[in-house]
């Protein structure tokens, strides 16, 4: 990886670190975040899922695991917010290397892959619910206490700026991914695990290296998430629906990309916010918006947004050259 | 005020109201001039009404809707010169970060307060999403405890918090088991696995031995439950006098059928915040299984003629009644009262009259509400029983309408 | 500890349970068997399908029973035109598309019910839904007993469709060997379509076996969806006879361990089972495909 190759991260985290600081809304701030805070654990997913072709249904139980220890370290023992982050990422990965040991020695892949993941997740949302550490189904609070210490802050740009820090993390792993060795083993691997295996590579180190890299940046977004809302209980951390955003980001940006992630995510949740207006006196009819959206730009966008993005990008250019473009519709 | 006051008051509003809706009509019709005149004052209601809680909160926004449409009709915000109230809905879409996005919105769209959230995980990240703006929210129905003790001065609860709820509950049970020369001695506990639900068995199974009650299980089960034959079975093999659910409306209908149909016949269905157990649609679909059926819950106060007038206008609007409509309904008319006496949409003002006077309470029976750190201290939860296809409050004899059937007959 | 006849009828319960869960599961298992694609929109579906028992008895008045007689050729009508019309081509045949098509058809069809119908929970309300049969000291509810009978015919039937009929071995020849099978001339995207119809027509006859004794909302079908995978996984991803075994099996366990350890913990002991059936025997305890 060379610094060329860190460019574009870096103006990609660049434009979006100015917007907080253009007098933009409170409202605005608050979507910034929490998108990018999905994006981060939709980073994560595309580590394995996207890079290494091991769709997971059940991301949640890194993001929840990376939430419930933070929060449970802060409000139980007391301990620093900082090392509590360090922490919940820790016990992310802890859990990541567990279900895929578990998982790839049984050499389970594909749909079994993506049903394991998502059983694992529910047990441990079914557990957290029932357990008492976890605060049960009351779930934990977090004190509200703006400061550097509690990581938290009063000032929701500094958030932001944090937040999109690890996201920048994440891009400049992502773009390591694709000039590493490992990266390359890693789509090796997801291309022809036999034909990896043939050429030397050990598919169960890269897949258990992935799943370690790809849970500590969704447990990273779990602990992010609790020190944000300060609340959490086992259907927040452990439930579905972050398995699913995890997910649907980088699909719908473009998996196995740097920035599909990131994008899937803002315009995913852009979307979801510019049909609320629409839905009226009459509720749902904003989310079948969405939906439909959703399956057209399936439909229309082989390999997500930046597959569109890529091919707009080729066309301009044949069109700059002053050819016809070669392919129409 | 005698009942007769009551009713002189109801038809008098009723009339009030008449008049309103013409010169609501007119003024529709009239050009924007003849409506200028105190600018309106924004309300933030926020309730989920899709996903999974979205049965309750199209009912809660109902509540809020009849209240707004009252007090406008009945000539808006008079200490702000007659401004009408004008309702900003916020949908929180059954998810906590849904619910601090649209208090944001809320926010940016300048509402001089929020009122509602019903869940209590949505109520916890809005009410701190608009306490960076000390921007006053009324929560309607979010039960735990920590919404309010965690210290937020923005922050404040209609309906009882957790504690005072369950102690409520069972201080009546005890008074209504005392009074029937104590029939009940055993007791299954059947509730859902969420905060409510699980805090709910906790407590009932350390309190409940000390009353002298023998708690024979504690049964949980998940929402959505799939099935409650095993818990019916469990309940007949064990023959306890009491059966405590606590659980949404659509597990509460299931075991309550299951009940019937394994022909299980406690002494009593004691339910504490039962989903059901006072929902007039249950009432109506199935009278049989519904019999009976005590629940200690939010309600309005029956003696409380609008209370009936607000039932009559949530089924016109072709929706069956239950507690989130009278209970949103009287949240919104409190705020109302302290936006007059505020007399100002400034939220430091508004903030200060909600922690140092009391309000009426609309239709709860809570006599007048006063916010202690929060929490309105006068806020009571009724007895009621589905006697005759109704629900009948039975207990505080206060508030009561019919006398208790208990323990049933076999 | 329980007596006997608890343990008993708690077993015979989760049998009758594990008999609709079984017809879930059916439509599942046909779906990923012949078009390896695992349905997100499968819960979605069946609250659609209860839907449409609860419209016909609340505004036409026909029985639950009877109604899957309109229901089933309106659910294979919808499950035939979304996978021809929609998942089809909006998905081009990549995992990760069609993945995210009947994510997206789960969202359009939850939501326009939502719109539709309201957020209530609704219920149907017949003479025969707490009518139990006694057998000695056991109480068994008529309702599911009429519902187990119904899942073991409608097995035997799609089995017998399978393997008896012209479709049935075009869709098992789709199954096996897609390319080979359209080089013989089938026409693969119509047995798709098919395929996804008659899993449809299954969640038909199953919501028509719930709706008297359960009740519907726009959610609910999540309710059915994880524990009809667990069926699947566990009875071998496209075999119907193991969707059966499976939602027998997984009903007496379910019961039991709710016997044992509640309802809410309950739900481990089938997460559990799941989770060593895929590590240990990821083709399902009874693995034979379609």
């Amino acid at each position: 990886m060379t610094a060329t190759d860190l460019l574009r991260p870096l103006l990609v985290v660049a434009v979006f670190a100015v917007v907080p600081w253009l007098g933009v809304s409170n409202a605005t701030l608050n979507f910034l975040v929490y998108m990018l805070i999905v994006a981060l654990a939709a980073q994560g997913w595309n580590i394995l899922g996207g890079f290494g072709g091991q769709y997971s249904f059940g991301h949640a139980a890194f993001f929840g695991t990376g939430a419930y220890a933070t929060a449970i370290l802060q409000v139980q023992l007391g301990v620093n917010a900082w090392v509590g982050l360090v922490c919940g990422v820790a016990a992310g990965v802890a859990v990541g290397l567990f279900v895929g040991f578990l998982s790839f020695r049984s050499g389970l892949r594909g749909s079994y892959f993506a049903l394991v993941t998502l059983a694992f997740a529910e047990v441990f949302r079914v557990v957290a619910n029932a357990a008492g550490f976890t605060g049960g189904a009351a779930g934990l609070l977090i004190r509200l206490e703006p400061g550097v210490a509690t990581l938290q802050f009063a000032d929701r740009r500094i958030t932001c700026m944090l937040v999109l820090g690890f996201v920048g993390l994440g891009l400049v792993i992502s773009t390591w991914l694709t000039r590493s060795r490992f990266g390359a083993h890693l789509i090796a691997v997801r291309e022809n695990e036999q034909a990896a295996e043939a050429l030397g590579v050990d598919p169960m180190r890269v897949k258990l290296g992935a799943i370690a890299l790809s849970a500590a940046l969704t447990a990273l977004a779990g602990c992010l998430y609790a020190q944000y809302f300060l609340f959490i209980d086992a259907t927040i951390a452990y439930g579905p629906w972050i398995s699913v955003e995890a997910l649907l980001a980088p699909l719908v940006g473009g998996a196995g990309t740097v920035f599909g992630p990131l994008i899937g995510a803002l315009a995913l949740h852009g979307l979801g916010e510019a049909t609320k207006g629409i839905a009226g006196s009459v509720p749902g009819i904003d989310l079948v918006v969405f939906g439909v959206v959703l399956i057209l730009v399936i439909a229309f966008l082989p390999g997500g947004l930046m597959g569109g993005l890529a091919r707009l990008a080729g066309r301009l250019r044949t069109i700059a050259r002053g050819r016809r473009p070669a392919v129409e519709a | 005020m005698t009942s007769s006051d009551h009713r002189r008051d109801a038809s008098l509003s009723r009339r009030a109201l008449l008049q309103a809706g013409a010169a609501g009509a007119a003024l529709i019709a009239a050009p924007a001039v003849l409506r200028a005149q105190a600018p309106a004052v924004k309300l933030g209601i926020i309730q989920p009404v899709t996903g999974a809680l979205a049965e309750a909160g199209e009912l809660g926004r109902l509540g809020a809707e009849l209240a707004i449409a009252d007090i406008n009709a009945a000539g808006g915000l008079k200490a702000l010169g007659g401004a009408r109230i004008e309702m900003v809905f916020a949908d929180n879409r059954s998810n906590p970060e849904a619910a601090a996005q649209e208090v944001e919105r809320l926010q940016g769209e300048k509402v001089a307060a929020i009122v509602g959230g019903f869940g209590s995980g949505l109520c916890m990240t809005a009410t701190q999403a608009a306490a960076r703006y000390d921007l006053p929210y009324l929560v309607d129905v979010g039960v735990a405890d920590s919404i309010t003790t965690r210290g937020l001065k923005n922050t404040f609860r209609m309906a009882p918090s957790f504690s005072m709820a369950t102690s409520v509950a069972l201080k009546n049970l005890v008074t209504l088991n005392d009074a029937a020369g104590k029939p009940a001695k055993t007791v299954v506990i059947v509730h859902e696995d969420g905060l409510f639900g699980s805090g709910l068995a906790k407590l009932l199974g350390t309190e409940l031995p000390k009353l002298g009650f023998e708690v024979l299980e504690t049964i949980s089960h998940p929402t959505p439950a799939r099935d409650m034959s095993n818990i019916a079975l469990r309940i007949r093999s064990l023959k306890p006098d009491l059966v405590i659910p606590s659980n949404y409306y659509g597990e509460f209908v299931l075991l309550a059928r299951t009940m019937q149909q394994q022909r299980i016949r406690p002494k009593a269905i004691y339910a504490i915040f039962g989903g059901a157990a006072s929902s007039l649609r249950f009432v109506k679909e199935f009278p049989q299984a519904a019999d009976g059926i005590i629940d200690c819950n939010h309600w309005h106060d029956p003696k409380n003629p609008r209370s009936a007038e607000i039932r009559r206008r949530t089924e016109a609007a072709g929706k069956s009644y239950v507690y989130n409509v009278p209970l949103n309904y009287s949240a919104v008319t409190l705020m109302a009262e302290a936006i007059e006496a505020a007399g100002s949409v400034e939220s430091a003002k508004i903030l200060e009259v909600l922690s140092s006077r009391d309000f009426g309470s609309g239709v709860m029976p809570y006599g007048r509400s006063k916010f202690v750190e929060g929490q309105n201290v006068s806020a009571l939860p009724l007895n009621t029983q589905i006697q005759d296809n109704d629900v009948k409050v039975i207990y505080p004899d206060a508030f009561a309408q019919v006398k208790p059937v208990f323990p049933l007959k076999a | 500890m329980y007596s006997t006849e608890i343990v008993l009828e708690a077993v015979l319960n989760g049998l009758l349970t594990g008999g609709v869960y079984a017809l879930v599961a059916l439509g599942l298992t046909l779906v990923y068997g012949v078009l390896h694609i695992i349905n997100f929109a499968h819960g979605a579906l069946l609250t659609c399908a209860m839907f449409m028992v609860w419209a016909a008895w609340a505004w036409l008045g026909i029985d639950p029973y009877a109604a899957v007689l309109v229901v089933g050729p309106l659910m294979f009508g919808l499950g035939y035109g979304m996978q021809r019309l929609v998942i089809g081509p909006a998905s081009r045949h990549d995992d990760g598309n069609i993945l995210l098509v009947t994510l997206g058809l789960a969202i359009v069809l939850e939501n326009a019910l939502l719109a539709g119908f309201k957020s209530d929970t609704r219920t149907v309300a017949t003479d025969y839904a707490l009518e139990v049969v006694s057998i000695g000291p056991l109480l068994l509810s008529q309702p599911r007993l009429v519902g187990f009978a119904v899942t073991i015919v409608m097995t035997a039937l799609l089995w017998l469709v399978l393997n008896r009929t012209d479709i049935g071995k075009a869709i098992r020849a789709v199954a096996r060997e897609k390319t080979g099978a359209r080089l013989v001339g089938i026409d693969v995207d119509h047995v798709y379509a098919v395929t996804f119809g008659i899993g449809c027509v299954c969640l038909a006859v199953a919501a028509s076996l719930l709706m008297p004794t359960f009740y519907v909302n726009p959610r609910i079908g999540g309710a059915f969806v994880l524990v009809a995978f667990t069926i699947v996984v566990l009875g071998g991803m496209g075999s119907v006879v193991g969707a059966l075994l499976g939602g027998l099996l997984i009903g007496a366990v379910e019961s039991l361990s709710s016997l044992y350890l509640g309802d809410s913990l309950g739900q481990l002991g089938i997460f559990l089972i799941f989770i060593v059936v895929l590590l240990v025997r990821p083709t399902g305890l009874f693995g034979a495909r379609v």
